[in-house]
């Protein structure tokens, strides 16, 4: 398995550092029949999942009061830029209880680093 | 040549271009010696060809004077026949194949023995649905009927019964190469090959149109 790890290793893009609780800009490369053009999406990370060249992270925003979410595999040719906008001081990995919350209850605090 | 021997290392995933997702399953094949060249019985050319190494003091003297008469010096794991296709050049004695006999696109058939999962009842071995679990049951996994009765008082041949499961050979066929990496050894097969990791493997290619692709 580390062979393989390693050697899927190539395919890794540099990201900057990143986790859950932080508000990222994803810019997704968007296909419109030749043309292609990027797209934002905007929102709270809940989490990161798998390793090496599987790994996805899942982004929660609020899309005219309808709560979205989308999965993004972090080192597809798909994502043209992952932009860290906000860090939040969250103590779990995964923020799945942000679901059942909103308004003020699914604020996050910001994290600062001094 | 139209064939080589490798090992499963596991598996992983390719993104194209436009962000379409392959799985792939990693294979180190060869670089594999020629050991012997011969015929076969339909007249064929065959080639002998070998893959890893094998331990001197493990190895039949048999064995290593086989391989020595091809000039190679350690014997390798395995020995097995690979059909020279006919107007290809023939490869030389101690020449070592590489996996560049394969080019993306290709489309191969993979042997290889598949995990062993030991004796194992109906259930997990033919996907049976077992009994119901109330209901005045008792054996919740068995296979319900083995068939009629007095006639014709004996059980039809070929009945899903439990029995050993996997450790078998199973040959894949019309997978496709995704990669081919020369330097390392590697090639990308599209999709899941037999076996598990480290398992050994019979990769050749497969001539014509398949059903399979």
């Amino acid at each position: 398995m580390e062979r393989v790890a390693e050697i899927s290793r190539e395919g890794l893009r540099e990201l900057p550092d990143f986790g859950p609780g932080d508000v990222l800009r994803v810019m997704v490369r968007v296909r419109e029949g030749e043309k292609v053009r990027l797209q934002a999406f905007e929102g709270v990370c809940l989490g990161r999942r798998g390793g090496g060249v599987n790994e996805t992270v899942t982004v929660r925003k609020i899309s005219q009061g309808i709560g979205v979410e989308r999965i993004f595999p972090i080192h597809s040719p798909n994502l043209a830029e992952l932009k860290v906008v906000r860090r939040g001081r969250v103590r779990r990995a995964k923020l799945y209880y942000l679901r059942e919350r909103s308004g003020k209850a699914a604020r996050i605090k910001e994290r600062k680093e001094y | 040549m139209n064939g080589l021997i490798g090992r499963k290392l596991g598996m992983t995933r390719v993104f194209a271009e436009d962000g379409t997702v392959t799985p792939v399953t990693v294979v180190e094949a060869g670089p594999c010696p020629v050991i012997q060249l011969k015929e076969n019985s339909r007249g064929n050319k065959v080639a002998q060809l070998g893959f890893g190494e094998k331990k001197a003091k493990r190895t039949a003297k048999a064995l290593s004077g086989h391989v020595k008469a091809a000039g190679v010096e350690a014997a390798p794991r395995i020995l097995r026949d690979f059909e020279v296709p006919e107007g290809a050049e023939s490869p030389a004695l101690g020449d070592r194949v590489k996996v560049d006999v394969f080019a993306e696109g290709d489309v191969v058939k993979i042997t290889g023995t598949t995990r062993g999962r030991g004796f194992q009842g109906v259930v997990k071995r033919y996907n049976f649905r077992g009994a119901p679990a109330s209901h005045g049951h008792s054996r919740h996994r068995s296979r319900g009927s083995m068939g009629p009765g007095t006639d014709p008082s004996r059980v039809v041949k070929g009945m899903k019964l439990p029995g050993q499961m996997g450790n078998k050979q199973q040959t894949e066929l019309g997978l496709s190469v995704v990669r081919v990496d020369v330097e390392k050894n590697l090639i990308f097969i599209k999709g899941a090959v037999p076996g598990p990791k480290t398992g050994l493997l019979l990769i050749k290619k497969q001539e014509g149109k398949s059903r399979y692709v």
